[in-house]
């Protein structure tokens, strides 16, 4: 059914459709439609699920944890300051192997408060354990949040999965979406079937105390599962596809067979890219596009393999950590390090707290990767567009 | 070799009967067998579930679990006919 | 493994079906800790259809070291600060898959997995109603890190951040009045229990476990590493905090203050002096007649306050 909606309806139909069983939440900018939309859900008869009003994001995740530890399929929603709140429980709803799905709208961290779109929040978790998908649009959103369940409950993988969707730019804009229809949804995802739940027939212990003597091994077998989910990603894209007719792709290329310079980006800033590219292309420079969806697992093999021809790689990151640079530059660095032949890899930091990304931004990174190029000392971290105000240090 | 269950499950209950705290005592309690009154005060106190409950209708008294015993000396602390002693663990 | 599979198949059985017990021998608790007794009594009253939500502390991490488990019954552990809100998770999960009919649900906390960190999400679940029975397994101090102050530790205990000098008495604050701020919460049942006490104990689980909502119970758990007393004097220190006044055993149901019960009342109440002279933690207030007069004073206005003495 087509309709225009909102990234964060398109976030809560999804677990509406998913027929996700307990939602604990708590509101934050720009994620608050969310346990508002299921709760309209509820109050219409529409959705049959129990919504916990917790007190604070840290018990909205310990009750997804206890929730989903029952057997019930748990899906919640926040950002920011409420990820950052949440953070000790990331890892644990992971290390405990729970295929719990978060939908994040993806917003900058304080300080200064800022309730705009940037990547630092699901950047700073991505050590946490969960997956990560990011959305362009809310189409993405929607079809990202349902998939994720799917990937996240298969037995191979059991690992919690966030979908990204970027603050005010998808959660609050319009766009057209195609909802599924409930029956297709229910043959796409069959009910939860845990592995080990808390049952008194079965009486089991969820959450032991891991010495020196089998720590590493846990934390290996959570790695071999994040491993794991490659595959599995995989294959639900694939069934995705035959089953609603739209493609996703772990990393997906545009224009980029014969580029010189390839850009890589994840969220809503791909759609810029691919104009501007669209645009320089019809002047004849050959640049590409590389859109990042899934950033964990990280698909280093696949980035290497796609942009590896290129004389430079620029990396857009809506991310910094002072005294670095940008995640993904820093991560598809590590994923060519070794290799013989290599592109220069710059990073550009952008859009941080919602500045605007546009073309004249995409232009620009062009033209500086092309001055670099030929340039051994250049630095690889620019920042674009930031104003020349006065600093008071 | 021990199993690594996902997530640090122990899916099965009560594994640690397996771990005979009893290695624990230096001093150990001896029930006196003619001074039980089959009261269970000692049964109600033990904080590791190291007494089996005297049958006052059969006439059995307390029984203790020496695998676990820790040796705290509750029991015999708190029973009310001086049943229990504490003595010397032997080697 | 020096035990067979048939002796542990065995013994579980006997414990379980048998003998009721659903917290087994093995755990690697302190010889005397009064924790192990209070929860195997809980989970005699309540029952193998229950699920308890354990915060981190010495119960916890006692109890649980993988591969092996003292557990019983289906248990799970999170975190610290977290017990109510993850038990509030549990709740919401049981009632969706439609089973949540004859199944209790236990959080299990030690003071400062209650009174200080976990006071949120305690105050949460009590707000929201969930079905829970939350017990706070009272040893005055954050035990399982080496007995640091909490705000459940009385005016003038030593402890290690709280050290008595110089400068200092020891703790410079009273206990927070826990179970009177859950009351506050206008929820169905809230009581205070003392291992020295267990039908009293039993008593108020099986009311605790039977009303339709959030239930409460503060139980008084003393420690002999962390208050410096022989191991086998647990139950008389608890006996003698109740009959000294230190700790009065009490229950309110819905809020209604006015009809507080004191469910133990004392009769000839014993002088504060015959409690603290057996604790090290207050060696330095009993060498000092003024500060025993002090405490002395702080509980006698409880008493009088809660109607503790017997005509």
């Amino acid at each position: 059914m087509k309709d225009v909606i909102k990234g964060n309806f398109a976030t809560a139909v999804a677990a509406k459709l998913a027929r996700v069983n307990v939602v604990p939440a708590y509101p934050i900018t720009p994620s608050t439609l969310f346990p508002e939309q299921i709760s309209e859900f509820i109050a219409n008869g529409e959705m049959d699920a129990e919504l916990v009003l917790v007190e604070s994001e840290h018990s909205a995740m310990s009750a997804a944890i206890g929730a989903s530890a029952v057997g019930a399929r748990v899906a919640t929603a926040t950002a920011s300051q409420g990820l950052e709140l949440m953070h000790e429980m990331l890892f644990i709803a992971s290390g405990m192997r729970l295929p719990i799905v978060m939908a994040v709208g993806n917003r900058a961290l304080s300080a200064p408060i800022n309730i705009w779109c940037d990547h630092q929040d699901t950047i700073s978790a991505r050590d946490s354990g969960w997956m990560q998908f990011y959305a362009e649009n809310n189409q993405e959103a929607l079809d990202l949040m349902l998939m994720a369940f799917k990937i996240a409950e298969d037995r191979r993988v059991l690992l919690p999965a966030m979908v990204g969707l970027d603050a005010f730019v998808l959660t609050h804009t319009i766009e057209p979406v195609d909802i599924p229809e409930q029956e297709k949804v229910d043959e796409f995802l069959p009910p939860y079937k845990p592995l080990y739940t808390l049952d008194p027939q079965r009486p089991m212990t969820f959450g032991s105390f891991g010495t020196p003597a089998h720590y590493m091994e846990f934390k290996k077998s959570q790695t071999d599962a994040m491993e794991r989910a490659r595959g599995v990603i995989d294959e639900v894209f694939s069934q995705f596809k035959e089953m609603f007719g739209r493609e996703y792709n772990q990393v997906t290329p545009f224009m980029t067979d014969d580029a010189d310079i390839i850009i890589v980006s994840m969220g809503s800033m791909s759609g810029t890219v691919r104009e501007a590219v669209r645009e320089m292309r019809k002047e004849g420079k050959k640049v590409g596009l590389l859109k990042i969806t899934t950033l964990r697992p990280f698909p280093g093999k696949k980035i290497v393999e796609l942009t590896g021809h290129a004389r430079a790689i620029a990396v857009m990151d809506r991310n910094i950590s002072p005294g670095f640079g940008g995640a993904v530059f820093g991560e598809i660095s590590a994923a060519f390090i070794n290799r013989e032949r290599r592109p220069k890899i710059y990073d550009y930091i952008v859009g941080l707290g919602g500045r605007d990304i546009v073309l004249e931004d995409i232009r620009h990174i062009v033209e500086s990767t092309e001055k670099k190029i030929s340039d051994p000392s250049a630095e690889p971290v620019e920042w674009v567009n930031v104003h020349p105000e006065e600093v008071i240090e | 070799m021990v199993k690594i269950y996902p997530g640090a499950v122990i899916p099965r209950p009560a594994t640690a009967l397996v771990n005979k705290t009893g290695t624990w005592r230096t001093i150990r309690p001896v029930v006196d067998e003619e001074k039980c009154k089959y009261c269970n005060i000692c049964w109600q106190f033990c904080p590791d579930t190291a007494i089996t409950k005297a049958d006052p209708k059969q006439k059995i008294p307390v029984v203790i679990n020496y695998d676990y015993c820790k040796g705290c000396g509750l029991c015999a602390h708190e029973c009310p006919s001086g049943a229990i002693e504490m003595v010397e663990e032997r080697k | 493994m020096n035990q067979t599979t048939a002796d542990y198949e065995e013994m579980l059985r006997k414990k379980t079906t048998e003998e009721g017990e659903y917290f087994l021998s093995g755990h690697g608790l302190c010889a005397g800790c009064a924790e192990p007794i209070i929860v195997r009594h809980i989970l005699q009253v309540a029952g193998p259809n229950t699920i308890v939500v354990n915060a981190t502390g010495c119960l916890e991490v006692s109890s649980s070291g993988f591969p092996n488990t003292a557990w019983a019954v289906p248990w799970i552990h999170v975190a610290f600060e977290n017990a109510a809100a993850v038990a509030s998770g549990v709740d919401a999960a049981l009632k969706a898959l439609g089973k949540r009919e004859g199944v209790n649900i236990i959080a299990m906390a030690g003071d400062g997995g209650t009174f200080d960190i976990g006071f949120q999400a305690l105050s949460g679940m009590l707000e929201r109603g969930h079905r829970v029975l939350y017990v706070v397994l009272d040893n005055e101090a954050y035990m399982n890190t080496g007995i640091q102050r909490s705000s459940a530790t009385p005016w003038g205990a030593s402890t290690t951040t709280t050290p008595p000098g110089k400068k200092s008495l020891g703790e410079s604050r009273d206990k927070k009045p826990i179970a009177a701020i859950v009351a506050a919460h206008d929820v169905p049942y809230v009581a205070t229990a003392s291992v020295a006490f267990i039908p009293d104990l039993r008593k108020k689980v099986q009311k605790a476990l039977s009303v339709d909502g959030p239930s409460f119970l503060h139980v008084f758990s003393p420690c002999p590493t962390g208050w410096y007393f022989p191991s086998d004097m647990t139950i008389e220190m608890a006996r003698l905090a109740v009959e000294t006044g230190v700790f009065v055993l009490w229950e309110v149901e819905n809020g209604d203050f006015n009809n507080l019960r004191v469910t133990r009342k004392i009769k000839n109440r014993k002088p504060v002096i015959e409690y603290l002279k057996l604790q090290r933690r207050f060696r330095h207030i009993v060498k000092n007649p003024e500060l025993v007069e002090k405490i002395q004073k702080m509980v006698d206005e409880k008493c009088q306050r809660y109607g503790v003495d017997a005509d």
